[in-house]
Formats: C-alpha cells, sequence, structure tokens
C-alpha cells in the first residue's frame, strides 16, 4: 500500500455528514486486507468492507469511523485514504488501548466489523467556492504527529484541485525524524508543489532539519492572511497555540478549522460523552472553525 | 360501549369512577399494552407493572426536602396523592440497560444485527406528572429529532400511550412553575385525569385517548365538578423553590471560572444520584456482552453519568478530572448549553436531583449563587 489513492467515491469533501444511516447501530462486516507500519505503535490498517452494504459507504475526508472489534469494542478512527486497488479504506492508527491493541493482534486477513461514517470532515467545498480565480485561497495544513491523518485525504484532494487555490504549504511538526508519518508522502507531496516544513522535537542522528514545535514554523511563512485558510490537526495545545500564532499574522480566527478528540461511545449525538461546550465533537464536528470552539478550548478541564 | 361517532371529542373531558379505572387498566392490558403505573416499593413510589387500581399506592404520600424523601399515609385513599418518587418515565423509554445490537461470527466475518426496535414493548403509562410530559418531550429531541433517530427509543415511544394525572400538591422541592412545564398538564398525552374523591375527570387528548376512553363507562361531567378539579390543581401552584428561568442560561454558562464551582464541590460526592434520577439525563456507555467461545456477542447501552471520573477518558486520562470540573459540566449542560443543542432547557423543575442528592445540593440555589446573590 505505498501509494494509496486518496480519492474518495463521492463529490469529496463538502462540510456537510451527507450519509445517515438508517441506524445508527448498524455496522459493516469488514476484513483487514494489509497492515503497513508506520513506526512503533502506530500502523496503517486497510480495511475492506464485506457485507452487502458494503456499496453504500462513502467518506468525507475528516470523517471518522467506529471500528468495531466484537467482544472488545469500538474505537473511533478517522479515514485516512481509500486505495482503489484493494477497495480499503486507511486507517493509521496508534496501539493505545484495548481496541487498538486487539486490532494490532488481529493481523492480515482479520475480521472485524465498522460502523460510519461519522461526523463533520473539512470545508474543502467552502474553500473551493470561496477561492476566486483572481485571488485563490492558500491553504495551510498544519499538523502534529498522528494527526496527519484526519489531514491526508483533505492534502490529497488539494492537489487535485490545486489549479483553483493558491500557495498549498504543510507544516508538520513529531516528536522524532523517525516518527514522521508517511515520510515518503512528504516527499511526494514537496514534489508535487506542497511547501512542506517539517520540524522535529528531538535530534536523531542525519537528521539536518528544523528543532521545534509546530507554532515555531509560523514565523517564517510568508502570509496572504486575508486569503488563507488554515486545517489543523494534533494535540490540543498545539492546534491552539498554532492558531493563536496564525491569528497574530492576521490570519481570520473564522478560516482557522481544526479535527477535535474526544471519548466517543456512540458516535450520534446520544451518549454524552464527547461533549465540548455546546458542541457533540462526534456530530457537529470533529471538524470544527477555530472562532466557534475557541470560547471552550481555553478553559481547564471543561 | 361507544361507537366512534359517539366518542369523547379530544378537548373534551368525561367523569370516570374509581372502578371505570379499574375497568380501563383491564381494557389496556386486553389492548396488549404493558401497563405500568405508581406502586410502593422499598419504602417509595416507584413505577413497575400494575395489574389493577389495587396495585396502586392508595392513601399514601411522600414527603421531601433536599436530601430527604419518606412515605406518609394520607387522611383520604387517594391513588395519585403523591408528587414525584425517584423514578421517572426515562427508565421505560430509554432503558437503564437495552441491547444495541448483535455481532455473530461465522467463517465470512462478523455479522452485526443492530435492533430495529421491532421487539420493544408497548407500554401504556398511568400517572405521568406535566414535568414527566416535558422530560418526555426533551428526550424526543434527543433521541429522534436531532441528526439520528435511536431506533430503541423511537419504538419504544410510538408505541406508548400516555395517561397524565395532574398534581394536586407540591412537594417543597418542586419548582416546575417557574420552568413553565407545570403544574398542569397541557399537552403531550392521550389522557388526563384530575383526582377527585370519588373518581376522575378524564381529558381527552389524542385520538388514540378518545378510542381508549370510549372502552369503559364514563358519565357526563358537571360544572361543579369541573370547578372541584380546578381547585384540587391550585394546590400544586404553591411552590416553594423557584428557578430563575430567563436568567440561567446565561448565568451558568457566563460564570465557567466562578469561585462557587469550587465551593459546590466540596459539598458534592459525585455519586451520580441526580443524572440516574434526572427524567432528560441521557448519558450512557456501551458494554460487550460475549458469550464463552466469542462467536455472539450483544453491545449493551447502559445508562452513565457526567460525574464518573472515566466519563470523559481519553488516552492519557480523563478531561474532567475534578469534582468542580463534572459538576460543572452538568450544570451547564442541563440549564446551558442543553438550549443550543436541543432548543430548550434540559430541566423540567421535578426536584429529584435536590430530594435525592445525598447531601442535598440544590441547583436552584447553586443558580442564585453563580448569580452573585445570596443563598
Amino acid at each position: 500500500m505505498t501509494t494509496p489513492n486518496a480519492e474518495c467515491r463521492s463529490t469529496s469533501g463538502c462540510h456537510v455528514s451527507t450519509v445517515t444511516p438508517a441506524n445508527p447501530w448498524a455496522a459493516h462486516s469488514a476484513e483487514i486486507v494489509a497492515i503497513e507500519p508506520d513506526y512503533a505503535g502506530v500502523a496503517t490498517y486497510c480495511l475492506r468492507l464485506t457485507d452487502p452494504a458494503r456499496a453504500a459507504y462513502t467518506c468525507q475526508p475528516g470523517q471518522f469511523n467506529m471500528l468495531y472489534l466484537p467482544g472488545v469494542g469500538e474505537s473511533a478512527i478517522s479515514v485516512s485514504g481509500y486505495d482503489a486497488a484493494s477497495d480499503a479504506w486507511l486507517h493509521t492508527v496508534r496501539t493505545a488501548g484495548q481496541v487498538t491493541g486487539a486490532l494490532e493482534r488481529l493481523g492480515p486477513g482479520g475480521k472485524l466489523a465498522l460502523r460510519g461514517p461519522f461526523g463533520v470532515g473539512w470545508p474543502l467545498m467552502e474553500i473551493l467556492s470561496t477561492s476566486a480565480s483572481d485571488a485563490p485561497r492558500d491553504l495551510i495544513f498544519a499538523v502534529g504527529g498522528i494527526g496527519l491523518a484526519p489531514l491526508r485525504m483533505a492534502i490529497e484532494w488539494s492537489i487535485r484541485e490545486r489549479a483553483k487555490l493558491g500557495r498549498l504549504t504543510l507544516l508538520y511538526g513529531a516528536r522524532t525524524p523517525s516518527t514522521r508519518l508517511y515520510p515518503a508522502q512528504l516527499d511526494d507531496w514537496r514534489q508535487q508543489g506542497i511547501d512542506v516544513l517539517t520540524t522535529v522535537d528531538r535530534f536523531e542522528p542525519g537528521w539536518t532539519g528544523q528543532i521545534g514545535v509546530v507554532p515555531d514554523l509560523i514565523e517564517r511563512l510568508k502570509l496572504r492572511p486575508d486569503r488563507t485558510t488554515v486545517l489543523t490537526c494534533g494535540p490540543e495545545v498545539m492546534m491552539r497555540y498554532t492558531a493563536r500564532g496564525l491569528i497574530a499574522r492576521g490570519v481570520d480566527p473564522s478560516d482557522i478549522w481544526l479535527s477535535m478528540e474526544r471519548n466517543m461511545q456512540c458516535a450520534v449525538g446520544f451518549c454524552g460523552h464527547c461533549q465540548l461546550g455546546p458542541t457533540f465533537i462526534c456530530k457537529d464536528g470533529p471538524v470544527f472553525r477555530y472562532d466557534r470552539l475557541a470560547p471552550y478550548l481555553d478553559i481547564e478541564d471543561l | 360501549m361507544s361507537g366512534p361517532d359517539t366518542q369523547t371529542p379530544v378537548g373534551a373531558s368525561v367523569f370516570l369512577s374509581l372502578s371505570g379505572l379499574d375497568d380501563l387498566i383491564r381494557s389496556l392490558k386486553q389492548s396488549g399494552y404493558e401497563v405500568v403505573g405508581p406502586t410502593l416499593r422499598q419504602g417509595a413510589i416507584c413505577y413497575d407493572r400494575i395489574h389493577a387500581v389495587q396495585d396502586l399506592p392508595r392513601g399514601w404520600t411522600d414527603r421531601q426536602e433536599p436530601g430527604h424523601y419518606r412515605l406518609e399515609r394520607r387522611e383520604d385513599d387517594a391513588c395519585f396523592g403523591y408528587v414525584v418518587g425517584p423514578q421517572s418515565w426515562k427508565q421505560f423509554l430509554f432503558p437503564p440497560m437495552s441491547t444495541v445490537s448483535l455481532a455473530e461470527l461465522s467463517t465470512d466475518g462478523w455479522r452485526v444485527t443492530a435492533n430495529d426496535g421491532a421487539n420493544e414493548p408497548r407500554f401504556a403509562f398511568l400517572g405521568v406528572r406535566a414535568c414527566e410530559l416535558a422530560a418526555i418531550a426533551i428526550q424526543d429531541r434527543v433521541f429522534q429529532q436531532a441528526a439520528y433517530t435511536d431506533p430503541i427509543y423511537a419504538a419504544r415511544r410510538e408505541r406508548a400511550l400516555l395517561i397524565a394525572v395532574n398534581c394536586t400538591q407540591a412537594a417543597p422541592t418542586c419548582f416546575c412553575e417557574s420552568m413553565h412545564t407545570g403544574p398542569r398538564c397541557s399537552s403531550g398525552f392521550d389522557l388526563a385525569l384530575t383526582e377527585l374523591d370519588d373518581g376522575f375527570i378524564v381529558e381527552v387528548g389524542s385520538q388514540r385517548g378518545a378510542t381508549l376512553i370510549a372502552t369503559v363507562a364514563t358519565v357526563g361531567v358537571t360544572d361543579e365538578q369541573l370547578q372541584w378539579a380546578e381547585e384540587r390543581r391550585s394546590g400544586a401552584r404553591k411552590q416553594q423553590r423557584q428557578m430563575p428561568r430567563e436568567t440561567a442560561r446565561d448565568t451558568v454558562l457566563g460564570n465557567l471560572q466562578h469561585p462557587r464551582w469550587s465551593e459546590v464541590a466540596e459539598r458534592c460526592l459525585s455519586c451520580t444520584n441526580c443524572t440516574q434520577v434526572c427524567p432528560t439525563c441521557f448519558c450512557s456507555s456501551v458494554h460487550e456482552v460475549t458469550d464463552l467461545d466469542m462467536t455472539r456477542v450483544e453491545r449493551e447501552r447502559v445508562w452513565d453519568s457526567c460525574f464518573n471520573l472515566e466519563f470523559s477518558y481519553m488516552n492519557g486520562g480523563a478531561v474532567r478530572n475534578s469534582i468542580r470540573s463534572r459538576y460543572r459540566q452538568w450544570l451547564t449542560h442541563k440549564l446551558g448549553s442543553w438550549h443550543e443543542q436541543f432548543g430548550t432547557s434540559g430541566c423540567v423543575g421535578c426536584g429529584r436531583c435536590i430530594t435525592w442528592c445525598p447531601v442535598g445540593i440544590d441547583l436552584t440555589e447553586e443558580v442564585v449563587a453563580l448569580a452573585g446573590g445570596s443563598t
């Protein structure tokens, strides 16, 4: 699975949840077609749906699925690509809890189930509709660690649509050089005209690039703030400081979008776990406009 | 037995004797309803299956205060002479435990069958109070009027027949009048009773109710009976507590860093009682229930509470680590962000969270304190 084709089978990327399953508890049957190790503890699982209802499945960049291992539980995982050759949806997963641990033990050919897609993805249609030919929108993807997974399909989309867009920039921060996600793709994207700036928290031998955090990268950006849209995903604190840095450089808070994470059990706004202020992260997000969420992000333990 | 042309029209009232109520319960059972109403259980008035008038808590009432609930004998034999107990109808429409799906493993993999609600029971609720009608209307918005519909709730709700009862007294913990949710049952019922000494004034609220009341013997109501009913109902309007309904939303959301949150956290035990007795709280968790060889797995949804530490758990820890943050979540959700989510307050003024709080925390008092007033 070297070059996943991130093309969605739908009209990729309007900022609405288009698929509302009749029964939110219904699940597709799925099998693991392949597992691509990314780095220690992180791998990309290529999942093919196998039930009769699979033809109806499609998803938007930024949406997520509930991966269901019967007897173990569910985990909310964003969709990070679609591989047309194997008809598999890609899910980049960090092994962290019971469900992801069991997923890792299943191996290729393993059987599971999947509910989804859920949530509201990146506002790609909105970006296109505001991208005028004489002032095309510049896009900045500001990403921390595994946060690249929920943005991969959006980045691939921006390359496909680049004639209608302005400058494309990826700011990518990882803990170490060897824990950068999709390193081969970072090079591909660079060759396809995305300005990829990477930084790492900690040096490893051979690293000649930047050391620091994502907000540090903002200082040296050439910005056209009035025509810039930012899509950010990473640890909450990283997203907050990234947004602050960009706003200080003149980017409008309403042009910054972020993808949030909370405990989720139902994914449809019934179970109450994922609330942040008035929002249910699962169904009102996970992608939010920064200015709408900002009042709640700075309050501890909300 | 009267035919459709002689049915009491929606909005009109008839008189039903006590034995007529017995007939009504029997008629419901014959029509295939599980009839649920108030019964005496473990020193409280609880909702349970009933078969006849004799199952009702005749001659009993409840005494409620913050952190206090006791049953007492009444001087009369009223069937509905109490206010509200620890339970609400939530436990029948949104059960404390329900199976949402079944996964079966074969050589082809897992096949998941979701509960579509087809086998959910058909209830007739007897004794639904105005605040409880309001609570049901709120959970309708949560489970079937938002982006998704919960098939279990929707099936139970659609089938349920609601026989309301107007309150004739208020507990010191009641504040429905200030929430505009009672005490009078004004809509959302099939039938609404007001209890008199020798029977009930029955108001027909729906066509389903009209059809039902036509199955038992009733007589026309007199002006005098209607006046007695009005007098009885006025007894429920004497309420000690009130919620500043117009300002509560802004008060809780506008004071997220108020020192009062720390103060109430000193008293709150984070025991979850308030969320369990609340007729609108809807938080839940889903658990796996497996057979021994792990080839047949049910997913069971159980009530949960935002007061549980693990409720907000994410990789690396809980979001709401302190009781301060969990109480704040509950109250700001209930009175504040609920409006933005569902277009209504999440509180109906039933007072259960006050009565059943082991330390008697009173949310109306907390709102006043957050607004800066004295308590």
